[in-house]
């Protein structure tokens, strides 16, 4: 119906801006954070002055990310003299734009009934009838099946990166990543699997809705509450398959210049870092999804709040909608610096290290985890 | 060579990890605690108004630890009117090893004490070396270097130069070691000017 065509094309359209708004906020956010972190101020240079005026918006240097977008559209695209151009010319989008798919299928906020929350204006109500839409671009069963998918094409890219361009510090970036990556990607579908087993579900949507719950009569049902273990290894193995510090491997500056993308110049490699920025809200995400309660706050549901001891506080339907996207957006936006703050306290692993780390001892305690929660489900039921 | 032949060099500060430190996940939680804790600190001293950072904004600040003895400007002294001191004899621009002082005398003929004073007296910070021999040259003590830091920091070398307005700053009440003395025969002395 045509209804339902505006309103996935107003998710899509949020979806996008929310995804390259925290990929340029981000860069901002890493750069401050880390500044504060160690005592420092940070960038504060740049600024927009208002045309005609001398009134310069410096706004704690809140700009830098757009001059950095900028000079990179505007430097020479320069182009080594590789062997397989088309690929040398794919591989960022092939990196790029998973990434931004794996957000289709994340839930940003609950119902939404348009009749309902526009219920000021007849005629909007009475066009949108009775018609519920959930919060989220695409709901799929196995919402959390695609992200792993899309998860996995990034790979794709980045070997195609390495390899297409005719470096030999390129090349060997790629063989790191592919082999971090997959073996990370192991570890974090292991690690899920508990989740998957006690909600019963791959929908994310509903894995959202079951944690709106009571967990031992006074904590929220919260994945990290009942997984902490995976919810801690989850962490992991996502900032591993995000190839950012401690586990940036495929493009140490030390010993690879900048991995399988050293080859690429102005925005063909501002894509591989954009790629980067987004995957860490991605990952922020999907952790909220899956371990943080979502998009709700803890004892919140679509229909307001449900405390532990039974008192229930109703809640009108558009303060809910504005509540679960504003929830959703700080809880992601925590969990960004909240890797941030990973990235800038830990040193690197050694590559040996990485792999010895991914198989002998994230994979078996995975393992473990996942064993001793079908035991646990097993006997509860 | 064999695997087993690279024996790893034993240094006498060997770490020795624990069990606790084994299980690596306490001790990343405890560095994170550090981290998040300075930047917890830090975010705290900016929004209640205070400097959580230990850099000095270049331009915009003056480091509090200059040492006692630095003299980053000149300063040209004043006879009482207010006219520079300095007799345009070129004594400071023929020492400046770094050739950066440039004057253009100018003839006052109504004055028979002094008829020769600088038109022009321009300095150049982008060449300046600060050794102060300008100051040792000159035979009228006119000029003298003092404790500010001029705020020169630009984008264009020709902005760096400073001019006879901004020497003729000195303020002599702040500057009481070396008073001038009354005009010889000026009106405090009684005679005629």
């Amino acid at each position: 119906m045509i209804q339902d065509l505006v309103v996935h094309l107003v998710y899509i359209g949020y979806a996008l801006t929310v995804l390259l708004l925290f990929g340029t906020v981000l860069t901002w956010v890493e750069r401050k954070q880390a500044a504060v972190m160690s005592d420092r101020i940070g960038a504060n240079r740049a600024y927009i002055r208002i045309p005609f005026t001398q009134i310069k918006m410096i706004w704690w240097g809140l700009f830098h990310g757009m001059a950095d977008g900028l000079k990179m559209l505007v430097k020479e695209d320069w182009k080594p003299a590789v062997y397989d151009k088309f690929a040398y010319a794919l591989a960022p989008w092939i990196v790029f734009t998973p990434i931004l798919l794996v957000f289709a299928v994340i839930p940003f906020g609950g119902v939404l009934d348009p009749a309902r929350l526009f219920a000021g204006i007849p005629a909007l109500a009475e066009w949108f009838g009775g018609r519920t839409y959930q919060m989220q671009i695409a709901r799929l069963d196995g919402g959390l099946l695609i992200v792993f998918a899309f998860g996995g094409i990034s790979v794709i890219g980045t070997m195609l990166a390495g390899w297409s361009s005719s470096n030999k510090f390129s090349m060997l970036g790629a063989l790191r990543a592919g082999g971090q990556m997959i073996s990370y990607e192991l570890v974090m579908g292991l690690t899920v699997l508990g989740l998957i087993l006690i909600y019963g579900t791959f929908d994310l949507n509903a894995i959202v809705q079951h944690q709106s719950g009571i967990l031992l009569g006074f904590l929220p049902a919260w994945g990290v509450f009942l997984q902490p273990f995976a919810a801690t290894l989850f962490m992991a193995a996502a900032i591993a398959e995000n190839k950012r510090i401690p586990f940036d491997l495929p493009e140490a500056e030390s010993e690879l210049i900048a991995g399988f993308y050293t080859e690429y110049s102005a925005m063909k490699m501002g894509l591989f870092m954009f790629a980067e920025f987004i995957e860490i809200a991605i990952i922020g995400a999907l952790f909220t999804t899956l371990f943080l309660g979502g998009y709700n706050l803890p004892f919140m549901n679509d229909a307001g709040f449900a405390f532990p001891g039974g008192y229930v506080v109703a809640l009108p339907h558009g303060l809910v909608v504005v509540l679960q996207l504003v929830v959703f957006l700080a809880k992601v936006l925590v969990m960004s610096s909240f890797q941030i703050l990973i990235r800038w306290s830990l040193p690197r692993f050694r590559y040996d290290q990485v792999l010895m780390f991914a198989w002998k001892f994230m994979l078996p305690l995975t393992l473990a985890n996942l064993i001793v929660t079908v035991l646990a489900v097993w006997w509860l039921q | 060579m064999r695997a087993r032949d690279r024996v790893r060099k034993q240094y006498w500060n060997e770490p020795v990890m624990g069990w606790w430190e084994r299980l690596y996940l306490p001790e990343i939680l405890r560095g994170l605690g550090i981290t998040g804790g300075v930047f917890l600190r830090n975010m705290w001293r900016w929004t209640t108004g205070r400097k959580g950072a230990l850099t000095t904004y270049y331009p915009e600040e003056t480091r509090a630890d200059y040492a006692q003895g630095n003299r980053g400007k000149h300063i040209l002294t004043q006879r009482p009117d207010g006219r520079p001191q300095c007799i345009a004899c070129n004594m400071c621009a023929t020492v400046c090893p770094a050739q950066c002082i440039e004057i253009d005398a100018s003839f006052d003929p109504a004055d028979a004490a002094h008829p020769k004073s600088p038109s022009r007296f321009e300095i150049d910070y982008s060449r300046c070396i600060f050794c102060g021999m300008c100051v040792e040259a000159c035979p009228e003590d006119a000029i003298r270097m003092v404790k500010v830091v001029p705020e020169l920091p630009s984008a264009d070398r020709g902005r760096m130069w400073i001019t006879l307005p901004e020497l003729l700053t000195w303020q002599p009440a702040r500057d009481v070691a070396k008073p001038y003395p009354p005009h010889p025969g000026g009106p405090e002395a009684g005679g005629p000017r």
